[in-house]
């Protein structure tokens, strides 16, 4: 059971996270705040207290592994992990700039933690896939975590991922897919509806549990129930809201891929640090 | 009369050798394990075999997953579909990340026949060769197809073997030719002209040599196997050679094995070429035998372009 503490730990964690995406993507004039503040939460609970993992030995063979398959929250994973200990917060300035570890998506071969190359979207599940057989083979317990985005649902290829993991019957894998339900042209509904998403991925024969995405509470008993779920991959549907934390951005398209302004800056950082204050 | 052996034979005989070495060897295919021959590894080691079914894409992906896990994953399934349909997979989950992937491709080129244009791949050299840390391999028999598979192996890194469909004449039966990465052999040495082939038409350039040597016309023979990384010493020192150059290659000629070769003449020894391949065209159904007949793609259509750029020389 998660403490109040715990719980209080990792909402500060998240406003932590969303006061770094803004400063990041706003340095780098460039980058995707809306849908980096939607995960806040779910990247905060992962890295502050569900996943298995060594800041100082990334390739710890005990650890589990996180892929972003929407790779474009790629700042809300950089937050954490340099909170986390992966490396300086001095790196999180350089985000998107030429010669910066911080690629503008997540690229393994130049940060450490980064268990797998994402952006493209609809090929991080498969990669998934893949590492849940290999996993097996070497008779490993690790498990694998990953978020997809609602929109990147739209590709086929990730029902092609998703129609393997429950064939070969992949209980080592936990997707979220963070359901903000905005896309760069539009709402999911208009550009290209993806529901009923709880039925397509239950009969696509995965464990389905669908949680508020900004509930600490929620995601973590429901992190709990899929480790008991045996011969299936499960898949967390988080309803979020994008640009989450900062109430001019929240369900605005403008900032799916584009940062705010300085002066907006100011004011959401403000209210960042007014509803951190509110946690105590 | 000429010993045959089929490429994509070699490939499946050599990846179950490799599975009883190395347990780390692992197979995929997408739906064609019987066409490809990787079902003979599927037999051998069930447990090392996965098939992605008709999901060409989630097979690359599944293929890169399996690599980070340690694994040396060897991917299948015909020229047209493992490179054409996932190949924005293949350069960013498996290129840019440089992971320890082999794609084996079957059934490439024209000479898959009756199945027509939809199934001949003819742009899968370009287009692979255009992804940076692809090694791209054109093997120009079922012997160095076998050597090919076993060098990608040990290799770390994304590798395309290119391979046919049909039984091939064995060039490297009895010699004691060794495949090297980044290296293009000269076959055979001519003064006049440099004919730089791969594939299943490298055969065929030989018995054109040995044509066109009735005719007093002396030709080298190299055998662009490794097209990326591809020899830049070999191609220029060739050129510098004879002076003139021929490619061929059962590959549409727009960006394949020719255009690499040229691309590195142009800016090093230019000298002229006359490039034998499809025309810029689709192909269609018909017996392979034909289908070459129809392109050109014979001793006879080697023979006229010699011809035609020995007359530019």
């Amino acid at each position: 059971m998660i403490t109040k503490d715990e719980i209080h730990e990792i909402l500060t964690k998240a406003c932590i996270v969303r006061s770094h995406v803004l400063d990041m993507t706003c340095a780098a004039k460039s980058g995707h705040p809306g849908g980096s503040l939607s995960i806040a939460e779910i990247i905060s609970t992962l890295y502050f207290y569900w996943l298995k993992l060594d800041p100082k030995n990334p390739k710890w063979e005990e650890r589990d592994y996180f892929v972003l398959a929407k790779g474009h929250a790629a700042p809300a994973q950089y937050a954490a992990m340099a909170e986390r200990g992966f490396f300086p917060l001095d790196y999180l300035k350089t985000l998107r700039q030429l010669g910066s570890k911080l690629q503008g998506h997540p690229d393994r071969r130049s940060l450490p933690g980064i268990e797998m190359t994402t952006g493209s979207l609809g090929q991080g599940l498969s990669v998934m896939v893949g590492m849940g057989l290999g996993l097996r083979l070497n008779k490993k317990k690790n498990r694998i975590y990953g978020v997809l985005g609602d929109g990147e649902c739209q590709e086929g290829q990730v029902w092609e991922a998703a129609m393997a993991a429950s064939h070969f019957k992949l209980d080592n894998l936990v997707i979220f897919v963070d359901k903000n339900q905005l896309q760069i042209d539009g709402s999911t509904k208009d550009i290209m509806n993806i529901d009923p998403l709880a039925d397509k991925w239950a009969s696509f024969g995965w464990q389905v549990f669908e949680v508020d995405g900004h509930n600490i509470m929620e995601i973590v008993s429901t992190l709990e129930k899929t480790e008991k779920i045996k011969g299936k991959p499960c898949v967390i549907i988080a309803n979020t809201v994008k640009g989450k934390g900062v109430s001019f951005m929240e369900n605005q398209l403008c900032f799916h891929g584009a940062p705010c302004t300085d002066e907006q800056l100011v004011k959401a950082k403000q209210e960042i640090k007014e509803t951190r204050g509110k946690i105590g | 009369m000429t010993e045959l052996a089929g490429t994509r034979d070699y490939y499946g005989k050599t990846l179950v050798e490799l599975g009883k070495e190395n347990p780390d060897i692992v197979v995929l295919d997408a739906d064609l394990s019987s066409s490809t021959r990787t079902g003979w590894f599927a037999k051998e080691f069930p447990d090392r075999f996965f098939n992605a079914g008709i999901a060409e894409q989630n097979c690359i992906g599944m293929a890169a997953g399996l690599s980070l896990m340690g694994k040396i994953v060897f991917a299948s399934s015909f020229a047209m579909f493992i490179s054409g349909r996932p190949w924005e997979q293949i350069r960013n989950s498996i290129a840019y990340p440089r992971l320890n992937v082999k794609i084996g491709a079957t059934h490439a080129g024209i000479t898959v026949g009756e199945d027509g244009a939809t199934h001949q791949a003819l742009e899968d050299i370009s287009i692979m060769r255009a992804i940076p840390y692809m090694n791209v391999l054109v093997p120009a028999d079922a012997i160095e197809t076998a050597q090919m598979v076993r060098l990608a192996a040990k290799v770390n890194g994304p590798f395309y073997i290119r391979m046919s469909r049909s039984n091939t004449p064995l060039i490297f039966k009895g010699t004691d030719y060794q495949f090297e990465l980044g290296k293009n052999k000269v076959l055979t040495e001519g003064k006049d002209v440099t004919i730089f082939v791969c594939g299943i038409m490298v055969s065929k350039a030989l018995e054109a040599v040995e044509e066109l040597k009735k005719e007093k016309i002396f030709a080298s023979v190299v055998n662009v196997s490794c097209i990326s990384p591809i020899d830049m010493d070999t191609i220029v020192k060739m050129a510098k050679k004879t002076g003139a150059a021929v490619t061929v290659e059962e590959h549409s000629i727009l960006g394949g094995m020719g255009s690499a070769v040229a691309e590195i003449l142009v800016k090093h020894h230019p000298v002229p070429v006359e490039m034998l391949g499809i025309e810029g065209v689709f192909g269609e159904s018909g017996k392979p035998d034909d289908l070459l007949t129809k392109h050109n793609l014979n001793v006879n259509g080697i023979i006229n372009k010699v011809k035609k750029v020995l007359a530019r020389k």
